[in-house]
């Protein structure tokens, strides 16, 4: 009964000020709608770069590292060491091979891995691209494709012409989207590609890709794992590289390490191998919550300055109802109602508005530049931002109205009725 | 007769700006149905004292009992619920709600008291004005009355409860002759015909001397009763 009138009493205080209170839910909105925004857009942006990098980088990666330490010899292990100090002056490596020993037997022990989805053995090297006067600089990787494509997703990331057809065509060559261009070679041309070692050979074009990320498009290019070892003159058992996709990417670092030091092989997991990228998505995840933490906390501030500046109008009121025998708890009912109220339909009308102007981000047309290809800013919609940005409103609203209220409760009115 | 109130020994002290002693060992008791006035120059203490009464201000020495209902050493909440059901109050100015209309006024203290329904408590509430002769403005937002209608509100919404004691602090205080004429009626009535106990503060002789009783203060003393 009491709260019902006090709640009456409250509503009556909104409405009959409702310019006063239309700005202090505006400030509430603003607030919310800007968080919203910001967290909406910077997460999509966040999310974009994470799932380009993830499907242009294997999960797990393992290849030979090349050692630039070549200063023990073999000899130290037959003599003993505690007689004979064995010193190489100018050691020169000579026909070192950066390839994988026993690829066979790896690649099948690691496809008895539950978490293991696909497992893609690789031969990359770099390479120069001749077309006609053109000549540039890039990388090749020889793949056995369909295997390639599950860890990539490369079915969605092609651009013209057909996975499939590298498999028929002799000499097949897919090529990076940025990289076609430079060469301006299209379906059916023929590129000419030479080797480190001077051996050269020719490639028909039959497809082209594009992951979004510069660094890849402009240098990458699938060819079958033959081609390659016949490039480089090399065994058919001859691969550098085993790419992992797995089912789950997030176990990717342990299961990284386990098989670095099982096969006695680097093995780099995805975050390791982005790690400036991770390191740049942390650092906005971070600015992201600082500066909408800010913007929630000034619209606190706003109600608090508004419920004090109501409570001071109101002081006389609030004696009388006082002498009427209204207890100092129902008088704070009435103010935390009216601050309440404010940051419910403030927080509200701030999803809108943050909505609304996510969808507007989400509408514009992305700058085009070289190095990511997206044609509209990335914005994401999820309920959990929604809610949070609600629930901190809300919570926000009943901090800053609670002080002013548990004053008002207070106030004695003795001093205001005698005037 | 019956006694409604009973003060014992009460001293208050004010602290700022210096120690002061405003009201000293007051003993006195009002009976029911009676109409009492505190006289006394400026800074006697008799707001001081009515204050006390009404369980409003707390701090002081002594006893003061309402209706056998020891007032002294209560819980703010006990005693806003108090007066809530037993005094009423007219000030000397009207201290209405501006945001609510007269009969909202009125009907507040009601319905914080919450022992009738809605419709019980509006139909009380127009009885009330009736009794004022104020049910035409019922529906008018109060700060849109004049002066002698507010303070008739305000007395309506004094009486909506029918308290034990209805208190005035200088209820004619800002009224023009023929407005203070028409409030001392109405408490005369009340206090007459209904058997309500009323106690004013005033500085109006004439207005005293209609009264039933006087009580006449100086210096923090009763000199006259």
């Amino acid at each position: 009964m009491s709260l019902i009138v006090n709640l009456g009493i409250a509503k009556t205080h909104l409405l009959s000020k409702k310019r006063q209170t239309l700005v202090a839910m505006m400030g509430v909105t603003f607030g919310i709608g800007m968080y919203l925004l910001m967290i909406s857009f910077m997460s999509g942006f966040n999310e974009y770069l994470e799932d380009t990098l993830l499907s242009a980088t294997p999960d797990i990666h393992i290849y030979n590292d090349i050692k630039s330490d070549f200063s023990r010899s073999i000899l130290d292990e037959i003599s003993d060491s505690n007689e004979v100090i064995n010193i190489i002056h100018h050691p020169k490596p000579k026909n070192i091979t950066p390839n994988i020993h026993n690829p066979k037997q790896i690649i099948a022990d690691i496809k008895t891995f539950d978490n293991v989805l696909a497992v893609s053995p690789q031969l990359s090297s770099q390479v120069f691209y001749n077309n006609g006067p053109v000549q540039l600089n890039g990388s090749i990787n020889g793949v056995n494709i369909l295997e390639e494509a599950k860890l990539t997703g490369l079915y969605d990331k092609m651009k013209t012409g057909r996975i499939e057809d590298l498999l028929k065509v002799d000499n097949g060559i897919l090529l990076g989207h940025g990289l076609a261009t430079k060469l301006n070679a299209s379906v059916g041309d023929l590129v000419t590609l030479a080797s480190p070692q001077g051996t050269s050979m020719s490639f028909r074009v039959v497809g082209t890709f594009q992951f979004g990320l510069g660094t890849l498009d402009n240098v990458r290019s699938y060819v079958s794992l033959k081609s390659v070892q016949q490039l480089l003159g090399k065994d058919n058992q001859y691969i550098t590289d085993i790419d992992i996709k797995m089912k789950d990417y997030t176990n990717a670092k342990s299961l990284a390490a386990s098989f670095g030091s099982k096969y006695a092989y680097k093995a780099d997991d995805w975050e390791t191998a982005n790690a400036s990228a991770m390191i740049s998505i942390n650092i906005r995840n971070v600015m992201t919550i600082v500066v909408s933490f800010t913007l929630l906390v000034v619209a606190g501030f706003g109600i608090y300055n508004i419920m004090n500046m109501t409570i001071q109008n109101k002081l006389k009121d609030i004696a009388i109802l006082k002498a009427e025998g209204f207890a100092p708890n129902d008088i704070m009912q009435i103010f935390l109602f009216q601050s309440l109220t404010i940051g419910f339909f403030g927080a509200i009308l701030g999803l809108i508005l943050g909505y609304l102007m996510s969808c507007g981000v989400w509408n514009l047309p992305f700058p085009k530049n070289e190095f990511i290809s997206i044609t509209h800013y990335p914005v994401t919609f999820h309920v959990r931002h929604y809610v949070f940005g609600i629930v901190f409103g809300m919570l926000t609203t009943l901090i800053a109205g609670l002080m002013p209220s548990l004053k008002a409760g207070k106030i004695d009115p003795v001093a205001i009725l005698r005037g | 007769m019956e006694t409604v109130l009973k003060a014992t020994g009460v001293n208050k002290f004010f602290y700022e700006p210096e120690e002061f002693h405003v009201l000293k060992d007051i003993n006195f008791e009002v009976e029911k149905g009676e109409f009492l006035t505190l006289m006394g120059k400026s800074g006697c203490g008799k707001s001081t004292l009515l204050y006390l009464l009404s369980t409003m201000d707390t701090d002081y020495k002594g006893e003061i009992v309402i209706n056998n209902y020891k007032v002294t050493g209560r819980k703010q909440n006990e005693l806003a619920a108090f007066r809530n059901e037993h005094i009423g109050f007219v000030f000397q100015f009207h201290f209405l709600l501006p945001e609510f209309t007269a009969l909202k006024n009125v009907m507040l203290p009601a319905e914080k008291l919450g022992k009738y329904s809605r419709s019980e408590i509006e139909d009380r509430a127009y009885e009330k004005l009736k009794m004022l002769d104020m049910q035409d403005f019922a529906k008018k937002l109060s700060s849109k009355l004049s002066g002698g209608q507010a303070q008739r509100i305000a007395i309506a919404r004094a009486l909506i409860n029918d308290p034990t004691i209805i208190m005035g602090d200088e209820p004619t205080g800002n009224l023009d002759t023929t407005n203070t004429q028409i409030v001392f009626e109405i408490l005369k009535e009340l206090s007459g015909h209904k058997g309500q106990t009323i106690i004013a503060v005033t500085h109006d002789p004439e207005f005293a001397h209609k009264s039933d009783r006087i009580i006449e203060m100086k210096d923090g003393d009763i000199i006259k009763q």
